[in-house]
């Protein structure tokens, strides 16, 4: 079981860990908006994901937390 | 369950202030996890420049000064030299090092004082809006060289890992980039060692880190990681440019 976590209120948008995702599992939330007022990005295909951390390490703003 | 990835320690809860998809925040991370892995959060002191990363002192949880523009090694300098036990970094972007702190670069390697300098180089001024820098690349189009830059004009970008490495005093010029995961991996090492290297009271360890600035470069996030790909990595090469302690080990 791994536990993919993101701190929506503090998510950008900015897509850098959807593009850094090798399964494809992550997207943005186009019809949501964050106190922000930008697009969070969530976990579309928990199934798929394998753990690797690349969503993490390429979040410029620190927001995901990765549990397994 | 356990924790696979989460927030290093030696980051505040404090939101970051740049622009969605800025490197910053990775470079700023990669810092935190180099403190906490080596159990220095207690006794680091680190230097905030003037430019995108001036309000570094609320985003890392060590103590923290603002230097005048420009001057974070001098100032860092300053510490080190008085309270030689604490870890002291500056973190520093083209602007600020490159620009009009370069003297102050130049002399505190070639003192090889015994500091740890990030150098964050995004080819462009950030925080006053998408300025020229004396990083900016042959051609590039920012706010004051609108139809690209022009060396014959404006002079050539400088290389300042290469340059530094020429001088005797410097322990460690490395250049690294946080454009895709391998190269993060591997920027996360060389800024680790950097500051090993000031545990191990080795010397001027300086570390500079090819960015990225999607907003004035007019791109989004994804583009300006492909830029500094396609671009910037063929001018600013990523190696280690000089490392004094394992030429000495290789020559033993």
């Amino acid at each position: 079981m791994i536990k993919v976590t993101f701190d929506t209120d503090k998510c950008k948008g900015c897509g850098l860990c959807v593009d850094a995702c090798p399964k494809n599992c992550l997207a943005i939330a186009d019809d949501k908006l964050n106190p922000k007022g930008y697009s969070p990005a969530f976990m579309k295909y928990q199934e798929k994901c394998i753990g690797c951390a690349f969503c993490a390490t390429m979040c410029p703003d620190c927001i995901i937390t990765i549990e397994k | 369950m356990a924790i696979v990835f989460e927030k290093p320690k030696s980051l505040t809860d404090a939101p970051f202030h740049y622009c969605p998809g800025c490197p910053h925040g990775i470079i700023h991370r990669l810092v935190a996890e180099a403190m906490d892995e080596l159990g220095i959060e207690g006794k680091a002191i680190g230097v905030a420049p003037v430019g995108c990363a001036v309000m570094a002192y609320d985003y890392f949880s060590c103590d923290m000064i603002e230097a005048p523009h420009g001057r974070a090694p001098a100032v860092a300098t300053g510490i080190k030299r008085c309270r030689p036990d604490n870890i002291v970094f500056t973190y520093q972007g083209d602007g600020d090092l490159a620009s009009i702190g370069m003297a102050e670069t130049v002399h505190s390697a070639a003192r090889n004082e015994n500091i740890t300098v990030i150098f964050v180089n995004n080819a462009i001024y950030g925080m006053t809006g998408g300025q020229m820098a004396p990083t900016s690349l042959p051609g590039q189009v920012t706010q004051t060289s609108p139809y690209g830059r022009d060396v014959n004009h404006c002079g050539w970008p400088i290389k300042v890992s290469e340059m530094l490495a020429t001088l005797e005093g410097p322990e460690y010029i490395t250049r690294v980039a946080v454009n895709n995961v391998k190269n993060v991996k591997n920027a996360k090492k060389a800024i680790k060692k950097a500051f090993q290297n000031q545990i191990e009271g080795k010397g001027f360890s300086f570390v500079e880190v090819v960015s990225a600035c999607p907003t004035n470069w007019g791109m989004t996030p994804k583009q300006a990681l492909e830029w500094v790909e396609s671009d910037m990595l063929p001018y600013y090469p990523i190696g280690v440019y000089k490392d004094r302690s394992e030429k000495e080990d290789a020559a033993k």
